[in-house]
């Protein structure tokens, strides 16, 4: 299959490990990537923000970058969401039909790569290989939007050498939420204590997500407290093999 | 008949068919940020430790009672359609309501605004030359201030739902729609009851407690001359007025004193008794976790012989028409006030009720407040939300409240651009925002932007990590480190290795 | 001067805008795939209301029409009820022995609180949520008595008892539009849980609910 790239913003500039991770891991299982580099931002954090105005130019050009693909993978739940959930609220404040008829025909091909992989391909088993005890946190927009359900763990559970343990409470919100984290810090923190207190329990060793966003929150404070625990992308989990630990 | 009860018999006539008068809508004041309310309460470890005991607990009562249900989705179903079709033809809904209830023996007015509801009942229980009058748990009094409208013309109020009571006794604010004391434990009623009932000896099990409420109101039920009520839900067809609660002070109030008043807001219409059937499938086991609530009470007008003999049915506005009107908001008025989302949120869960500074807390209120008094006054509402979606989930009629929040910050937003001049164009974040958006449209700019940031932030970084960061972004970093920048970025490597 | 009721009135139709003027209420679909009917034999629904009843804490028996008096008898004596308040049309044979009767022609308020319980009929039985319907027709009399005396001692037929409340709610619709007769629907005795969410069974209704159900 033809898959198209949709890297995000984010981890274009922040994460670019979990990127090649998901090119190496497609690519593995034969599929052609396409990666357009003319792409940028969904515009989550602008929308989600209340700048709305400002977020149809955004979302115009997603439009026009991904139109034509055959399909489309992200490593990030919460900016498919954004495509699926968000972009119809966005053309109809544009009060333009013209975007929502072209919103209406993309935002079905646009995947998480969790559902893409176990809903769209049918794979559990991707071969990887990964030696560590890992615990894993089901980001809200993948879990309550995106309805992801147990994909991301089916594909752990398949991952060969790994020590998965389940994280207790694991549907509560890290208390991310983009701009939420900035804007109520303090209250953000209170979620985020309660997070750090389930995921020190499970003495994994690795907190793995399917959203950097959030692992970047939940590894921020880690690594402030020296925890000895590290995040991971889902999607780095998945692309490690035994001849190529670690990418 | 006793002679209290003569009077009002008298008085009664007086006020058949009496008009409301026009009251001007008062202006509302801003209220205050949610974050400080948030500040101030998350440090409060006793009020901390009482909601997380509770909300864990109502939580599970109510997944318990759900998950037994085969017909639960299409249950919700039905009663989001049924708002709907409410709402897209609440005017009709409410003639016909009107017509039920005056049909059957009762009085309809109608309010525009809080003043005016309380002008209506006040003036009601000033003609009934009523003293004393006892309230069921009502929140739509609670916005309007009845209370202290009641009170001004030397009118004794009793609230006689237990935490209600409690609320009233301690002179505080409610905390939560359904358990407004949720954020008192047993050991601090027990002293709020010794304190204000004169009580020498009690102990903080809450039956004893519960039993000196019981005593202590017995008194009232008996002798008020006015109950007052709110509703869960009114029939159109039939006129019938429905209470929800468990105590059976609903019931005491509602069937003891010979006059019964009833504040209810336009939303809360029901078509038919079939329909009603359906809501009461989805409240009880969505509030308090029960199959179906000790106690409902359902009455239609006045019935000879038994209960109050004058009914009056108060319609109130007061911003639900302005909710009405946003296509995107109107779902709000679905709500039928169970307070599921307020438990299974993760941000009310943590800094409880009284940081929304508004009688409709959590989620539900976080979109309800700024749509009733105004995005303006209100700004800080619709950002107290991680937009988890936990509450969506959860709501027994569908309300998309993350879709309703995003929507609302668009108005804070577009408000403050459009009507807060060169201050609010020249907020740093609309700033930020603005200059961010012009970045992104563009891909050789966004480029540029991704080695400007790498160069930016070298003053920043320290051993490999971010630990300190200026301005507003001071929040990431009390609790964070932050990763700096990688020296590569994703599409600079594929530029290299498969460009 | 403009009413209250024509300013809302029109502020509705004007925040109403949206809706085509020739939308009916009905037009707006409402999709009713819930259970309306439960397909459980009359057996089963008569146990399952029992057991959902007493999860309540409410005492729930089961006896046979010749045994019923003897049963109401004997659950006064052992509650220790002297005064029991009954409706006016309840019917002799349910009468229990050696128990002062006050028959509700207009006892005051007072004379029910200080009664020591009352019995009564019921309209219906929801065996879905252990729900006792009161609306005021056979055997119930008015709201008054069973509200303030502390013990309710309820007699539900076994064909009184339906499945599912959507059931009961087409009945009702029937009562209400008889003639208005209010209805009460009690799950239990009077409970609270406004203390650290934990349930105190007995504030202000009556304190215990003890069921008869006879067939």
């Amino acid at each position: 299959m033809r898959v198209t790239l949709f890297i995000t913003c984010f981890n274009d500039t922040l994460f670019p490990e979990t990127g090649r991770a998901m090119v190496h891991l497609l690519e593995r299982l034969g599929h052609q990537i396409h990666f357009p580099l003319e792409q940028t931002c969904c515009g989550q954090m602008h929308f989600n923000t209340g700048y709305q105005r400002e977020a149809v130019a955004l979302v115009r050009h997603f439009v026009t970058v991904f139109g034509d693909a055959e399909v489309v993978v992200a490593p990030s739940a919460s900016c498919v969401a954004m495509v699926r959930d968000l972009y119809p609220m966005a053309a109809d404040l544009a009060r333009d039909p013209t975007l929502k008829a072209q919103v209406a025909a993309l935002a079905p091909k646009v995947f998480e790569l969790s559902e893409f992989l176990v809903n769209v391909l049918g794979v559990e088993d991707v071969g990887a290989y990964y030696p560590h005890r890992v615990t894993y946190h089901p980001t809200c927009h993948s879990l309550r939007m995106l309805h992801v359900g147990d994909a991301p763990l089916r594909l752990l559970r398949a991952v060969r050498g790994i020590d998965l343990v389940p994280l207790p409470d694991a549907a509560e919100c890290c208390g991310f939420g983009g701009t939420f984290a900035i804007k109520n810090a303090d209250t953000s923190m209170a979620m985020l204590g309660d997070k750090l207190s389930s995921v020190l329990s499970t003495h994994a060793e690795v907190c793995a997500a399917a959203d950097n966003s959030c692992l970047m929150h939940i590894g921020g404070a880690l690594h402030r407290q020296r925890a000895g625990v590290r995040t991971i992308h889902l999607a780095e989990i998945l692309a490690s093999t035994e001849e190529a630990a670690g990418l | 008949m006793p002679e209290s009860q003569r009077n009002i018999q008298q008085k009664h006539d007086m006020f058949r068919g009496q008009q409301s008068t026009l009251i001007q809508t008062h202006s509302i004041g801003v209220i205050p940020p949610f974050q400080d309310g948030a500040r101030i309460a998350l440090e409060n470890t006793q009020l901390r430790r009482n909601l997380h005991k509770a909300t864990q607990t109502i939580r599970a009562k109510r997944a318990a009672v759900v998950d037994e249900m085969p017909d639960w989705e299409p249950l919700r179903e039905a009663g989001r359609a049924l708002k709907q079709r409410v709402l897209r033809h609440l005017d009709d809904y409410l003639l016909e309501l009107e017509a039920s209830v005056q049909r059957a023996g009762g009085q309809v007015h109608w309010a525009r605004d809080a003043d005016e509801a309380n002008r209506i009942i006040t003036d009601l229980v000033r003609g009934y030359g009523a003293k004393q009058v006892v309230k069921v748990k009502s929140i739509t009094t609670d916005e309007v201030h009845l209370n202290n409208s009641l009170q001004s013309i030397g009118v004794e109020v009793t609230e006689t739902d237990l935490a209600e009571l409690i609320i009233q006794l301690a002179d505080e604010r409610s905390s939560h729609i359904l358990v407004p004391a949720i954020h008192k434990n047993r050991a601090e009623i027990r002293e709020l009851f010794i304190r204000k009932f004169g009580l020498e000896e009690l102990s903080d099990s809450p039956k004893e407690l519960a039993e000196a409420a019981r005593l202590h109101l017995r008194r009232k039920f008996l002798s008020a001359e006015v109950g007052i009520s709110g509703a869960n839900f009114a029939v159109a067809e039939t006129g019938t007025v429905c209470v929800v609660e468990s105590e059976g002070n609903g019931r005491m109030c509602t069937t003891l004193p010979p006059v019964l008043i009833t504040l209810m807001g336009i939303e809360k219409v029901v078509p038919s008794m079939d329909d009603l059937g359906v809501f009461m499938q989805l409240l009880p086991r969505s509030s308090t976790g029960e199959r179906m609530n000790p106690y409902n009470s359902l009455w239609t007008g006045v019935t000879r012989g038994d209960g109050p003999q004058h009914f009056h049915l108060v319609l109130l506005d007061n911003g639900r028409t302005r909710v009405l009107a946003d296509e995107i908001g109107r779902q709000t008025l679905y709500c039928i006030r169970c307070s599921a989302c307020l438990n299974v949120c993760p941000v009310y869960s943590r800094t409880g009720g009284h940081a929304y500074h508004s009688v409709y807390p959590g989620p539900i209120g976080a979109i309800l407040t700024p749509q009733l008094v105004g995005v303006e006054n209100a700004p800080s509402l619709p950002y107290a939300s991680s937009l988890c979606g936990a509450c969506y989930e959860v709501c027994p009629v569908k309300i998309n409240i993350p879709e309703v929040l995003i929507h609302l910050r668009g108005e804070v937003v577009r408000h403050q651009q459009d009507h807060d001049g060169l201050r609010g164009r020249a907020d740093p974040e609309n700033v930020a925002m603005k200059t961010l958006a012009y970045l992104f449209a563009d891909p050789a700019r966004y480029e540029r932007a991704q080695k400007l940031g790498r160069v930016g932030q070298w003053p920043l970084a320290r051993g490999g990590s971010i630990q300190w960061l200026p301005g507003a972004l001071a929040g990431w970093t009390a609790m964070r480190d932050l990763k700096p920048m990688p020296k590569q970025t994703f599409r600079e490597w594929w530029r290299t290795t498969r460009g | 001067m403009s009413t209250g009721k024509e300013a809302i009135l029109s502020s509705i139709r004007a925040a109403l805008r949206d809706v085509p003027a020739a939308e009916k209420p009905s037009d707006v679909p409402v999709s009713r795939d819930y259970l309306k009917h439960s397909e459980t034999p009359r057996e089963e629904l008569v146990f399952l209301f029992m057991e959902r009843v007493a999860e309540y804490k409410a005492t729930v028996r089961r006896v046979s029409e010749e045994a019923l008096r003897a049963a109401i008898t004997e659950a006064c004596h052992m509650r220790g009820v002297g005064r029991l308040v009954v409706p006016p049309d309840l019917p002799q044979e349910w009468e229990p022995e050696s128990v002062e009767l006050l028959r509700d022609e207009g006892l005051s308020h007072e004379q029910l609180d200080r009664s020591d319980g009352v019995l009564t009929g019921c309209a219906l039985g929801i065996a879905q949520t252990g729900t006792i319907v009161l609306d005021g027709g056979e055997v119930q009399g008015r709201r008054a008595i069973t509200l303030l005396p502390d013990y309710h001692l309820c007699v539900v037929r076994e064909e009184q008892i339906v499945g599912l409340v959507p059931e009961a709610f087409a009945h009702l619709a029937y009562t209400v539009g008889e003639g208005g007769r209010p209805i009460t629907l009690i799950s239990g005795p009077s409970a609270t849980s406004d203390i650290e969410l934990s349930r105190v069974e007995g504030v202000h209704g009556p304190r215990t609910l003890e069921v008869l159900v006879v067939g």
